[in-house]
């Protein structure tokens, strides 16, 4: 599995220069997603154990991929439908020059979003499901020159990053309270799992994280928000992939949460995103929102379905999830293909679809219908399994409403979506090219064919993802025809409800429209006040600290620095002084005394040349005093060091008005008492140093190892280039960041025409 | 400002300091040195052309952009420790050759060498960057 990643991680970066070279090979790198699949079909058999390759092992980081039904059945969507949108795209966004940048986001989005659901290794899942944030949040600013964009995805990277924090947390705490970073034995041990401690606090943070991911309430609102990315990426991350992650994870941990009080919640939660999502769709004019708020409904469902947990229940759940793919992301296509056509994404502007393009029409009416839960499409089937779960399960009654209620508004939606378009006379159009209204005609004809051959479904992707989810005994199976019972009275109810609601649209709409006014004051608008507090607060924060005045700085790390450390030493008892350095040499002695009055010379010259030079002697007399005690390369290294300083200093000196005092009195008074306070410091911590116990296991155990295993007798060496060499290379990548800073900050200053 | 004395002085002093620099930095394994201290002296020697001549006599001398070098020096530090992974061992484990050369005796050649010459060119880098882009300001 491993060459895979790595081949998809080359893909990322080769597609920008593919591009640039042949702009018109775009559609062909459908074939990166399709070989992918096709690549998973020929490797996996199933039951599939889990495939590991070692990474940090001894940080409990493995390459660690699981293909059981449930992963399968996501990677099937995310190559499938991935296939369909690149090659959608290439007609989409013919003509814009950055295709390239667009389309290695697209192919590390699709690289990683396969990666979050094969992985079985929780830390991989994390790093799998931030890259698909990551990614989210550079497709939804693709148009960066629109603000609207950036609002967007900045939107996306918060709500979800934060979800992504919880879920780091709770997953660290759960393999923590396992015992274990695979995600297959966290969920073999659940028993020793319930019993601990960190459990709850475990699955609340992982709850979380699912549900900002999967768009949940209250965190809904980033994805209608999302739709200001290019249709392409509204239909594969924010429909038919991305946003089911949530579900997924929270379908893969069901055996470990189910019958849980917060499992429970989750239902709720879901029962109530539900709702929310088809009863905002209603208001909406713009087409793309109107499918954002009824993915949200269905994602609503399917979290729902997955809070009750039953082996029925988690069928539901994917029989929905395969029915939404599929006429969810061939409806968003769509809705691209028809903004092409007519310049607007404006459900009431559109008509005459008929008699401008039959084609297309017919994969709307279709894909339409399935959402709206006409025999014999898929989506029947899908929905009329669902209810026909809920009437059996006990206590249902609340969920069976909700469905209802769900149902009847997803049936008006689909109405406005696929049926008013069509009707009245085109206006100026282009009727739009087959590869946009070929890929959704495709997803259509799934529909149908899924409804039609519904024990296909069920064999090869339904029946094995909810198997690998529960081994309870299988309940009812997907068919078009159960027999005469209630769900069918139900969702001929529910079709008679939604054509009633279709047909009273305007009164319809007022009502939705008024509940939109009180979610005005929803959570979208707490986003913003805490996004807003956060900004000022780190504008009075930057104020404060980023004065530009290099005084205020070195006040400021001077001060920190010496009250954290006094504290700590007179927090832990105070200092023992030590007098035995008092048994000086002379020569030493004189070494001493020389540099204690070059120090003071240096405050008092009047020239700034001779207070560098004076400096100067400081730290030649330091570097002898590194000779002195037996440090050759310290001395040299000082040497060196010193002769450099003075050049830069005076280089800098050079801009410096002529020695003249600015500050007042009390300033410097300040000045002398921040500097005595360090400089105390430092001496203090010196002298407190003589009287610790110190341990010679490290010094010891480099003396030894040094030359049979660094092949050097160079200890000091030794250690900066190989024994601790990570640090070293820290070290001097800070350095080259400093040099490049100082370099921009001088370049910088020239060009606005040396102005301060 | 040129002085003829320190001009024609570093003219000879500038390729000792180089080779000081070099020789400092191959026998930093055993004997006080390395690449730091190598790149320092450098650095120096490259500086005091500086102060002899000008920035752009000084920049000539040194061939490659500082920036060229900063890049090169963090290139061979991470290259180094890519050695390591390539027998399959962790990141920056040094891997080493030995081989009898003639009149020098055994020689032991490892990444760690490789590693500090990174170190040595990316301090010559930085030090330049820093002084050139002061010096350059400096004139105008």
């Amino acid at each position: 599995m491993v060459p895979l990643f790595l081949l998809l991680g080359v893909a990322t970066f080769a597609t920008p220069a593919l591009l640039r070279l042949r702009p018109q090979m775009a559609a062909f790198l459908a074939v990166i997603p399709a070989a992918a699949g096709a690549w998973l079909r020929w490797r996996v058999s199933q039951p599939a154990p889990v495939e590991a390759a070692g990474w940090a092992s001894s940080l409990g980081v493995r390459f660690s991929v699981q293909t059981d039904g449930l992963a399968m059945l996501f990677a099937w969507l995310i190559c499938g439908i991935g296939a369909l949108v690149f090659f959608y795209a290439a007609a989409y966004l013919e003509r814009d020059s950055r295709v390239g940048r667009f389309y290695s986001y697209l192919t590390l989005f699709f690289a990683s979003m396969l990666g979050l659901v094969l992985a079985d290794n929780i830390i991989l899942l994390f790093i799998f499901w931030e890259l698909t944030s990551l990614s989210s949040f550079l497709l939804i600013g693709y148009d960066h020159d629109r603000a609207a964009a950036r609002d967007a995805a900045l939107q996306t990277l918060l709500v979800t990053g934060l979800g992504g924090l919880a879920l780091l947390a709770g997953l660290l705490m759960l393999a923590t309270a396992g015992g274990s970073y695979e995600l297959s034995e966290l969920v073999a041990r659940r028993g020793d799992l319930r019993g601990h401690s960190l459990f709850h606090p475990a699955l609340l943070l992982i709850i979380l994280g699912a549900m900002t991911k999967s768009a949940q309430f209250p965190f809904h609102f980033w994805l209608p928000s999302a739709m200001e990315a290019p249709t392409p990426v509204s239909t594969y991350l924010h429909s038919a992939t991305m946003v089911k992650a949530g579900v997924y994870l929270l379908a893969r941990l069901s055996p470990v949460g189910s019958e849980t009080p917060l499992w429970t919640g989750v239902a709720i939660v879901g029962l109530i995103t539900m709702l929310t999502g088809f009863v905002m769709a209603l208001p909406q004019r713009d087409a793309k929102r109107m499918l954002a708020y009824s993915t949200v409904g269905a994602l609503g469902m399917l979290t729902m379905l997955i809070g009750i947990g039953t082996h029925a229940a988690i069928y539901s759940a994917m029989a929905i999830l395969l029915a939404h793919a599929f006429y969810k992301a061939s409806l968003f296509l769509l809705a691209g293909a028809f903004d092409h056509a007519t310049g607007t994404r404006d459900v009431y502007e559109w008509r005459g679809f008929w008699r401008a393009m039959p084609g297309p029409s017919v994969a709307a009416l279709l894909a339409a219908g399935s959402l709206a839960g006409l025999p014999p499409l898929f989506g029947y089937v899908a929905k009329e399994q669902v209810l026909g779960f809920l009437w059996e399960l006990p206590a249902g009654g609340a969920a069976l409403a909700a469905a209802t209620v769900a149902g009847i508004c997803s049936v008006a939606v689909a109405g406005m979506l696929a049926l008013r378009p069509l009707a009245g006379d085109p206006r100026e159009f282009h009727a739009p090219s087959l590869s946009l209204w070929g890929p959704p005609a495709l997803l259509s004809a799934l529909g149908v064919l899924g409804g039609l051959f519904p024990a296909w479904a069920d064999r090869w992707l339904v029946g094995p993802a909810a198997r690998a989810v529960t081994t309870e005994a299988a309940g009812s199976k997907l068919a078009l025809w159960h027999g005469f019972n209630v769900p069918v009275l139900i969702s001929l109810g529910i079709l008679l409800g939604g054509a009633a609601l279709y047909h009273r649209r305007a009164y319809a709409q007022e009502i939705a429209a008024s509940l939109q006014r009180v979610s005005r004051w929803g959570p979208e608008r707490a986003y913003g006040i805490v996004l807003g507090s956060v900004m000022a607060l780190a504008r009075v924060g930057t104020r404060f600290l980023q004065s530009g005045k290099l005084r205020n700085y070195m006040l400021i790390v001077l001060l920190t620095t010496s009250g954290l450390a006094y504290h700590a030493m007179f927090a832990r008892g105070g200092v023992s002084l030590h007098t035995d350095w008092l048994n000086l040499s002379p020569h030493e002695a004189l070494l001493a005394a020389v540099m204690i009055t070059a120090a003071v010379a240096a405050l008092l010259f009047q020239s700034r040349l001779a207070a560098v030079v004076a400096l100067g002697v400081v730290g030649l007399g330091v570097a002898l005093l590194f000779l002195l005690f037996g440090a050759p390369d310290l001395a040299m290294t000082q040497f060196v060091v010193e002769t450099l300083t003075v050049i830069l200093l005076v280089l800098v000196l050079y801009h410096l008005p002529r020695f003249a005092r600015f500050s007042s009195g009390r300033a410097r008074l300040r000045d002398l008492a921040v500097a005595m306070s360090a400089g105390s410091l430092l001496t203090l911590s010196l002298l407190a140093l003589q009287g610790f116990q110190r341990s010679d296991a490290l010094s010891a155990y480099f003396a030894q190892t040094s030359v049979p295993e660094a092949h050097g007798r160079n200890i000091v060496n030794v250690i900066l280039v190989d024994f601790r060499a990570l640090d070293t290379l820290g070290e001097i990548t800070v350095l080259a960041v400093a040099a490049i800073g100082v370099y921009g900050l001088l370049k910088l200053r020239l060009k606005s025409g040396g102005q301060e | 400002m040129t002085s003829l004395i320190l001009a024609t002085a570093s003219r000879f002093l500038f390729p000792l300091l180089l080779m000081f620099s070099v020789f400092l930095l191959l026998r930093g394994h055993n004997q006080p040195g390395g690449g730091f201290v190598g790149g320092l002296v450098a650095a120096a020697a490259f500086a005091l052309y500086w102060v002899a001549f000008d920035t752009k006599t000084a920049k000539r001398a040194l061939r490659l952009s500082p920036v060229t070098l900063i890049a090169t020096g963090l290139l061979f530090a991470i290259g180094s420790g890519w050695m390591g992974i390539l027998e399959g061992r962790p990141f920056l484990t040094g891997e080493w050759t030995m081989f009898e050369a003639p009149g020098l005796g055994e020689i032991h050649l490892g990444t760690p060498l490789l590693f500090d010459t990174g170190v040595y060119l990316l301090v010559i880098g930085v030090l330049m960057l820093v002084i050139t882009s002061l010096a350059e300001e400096t004139r105008e």
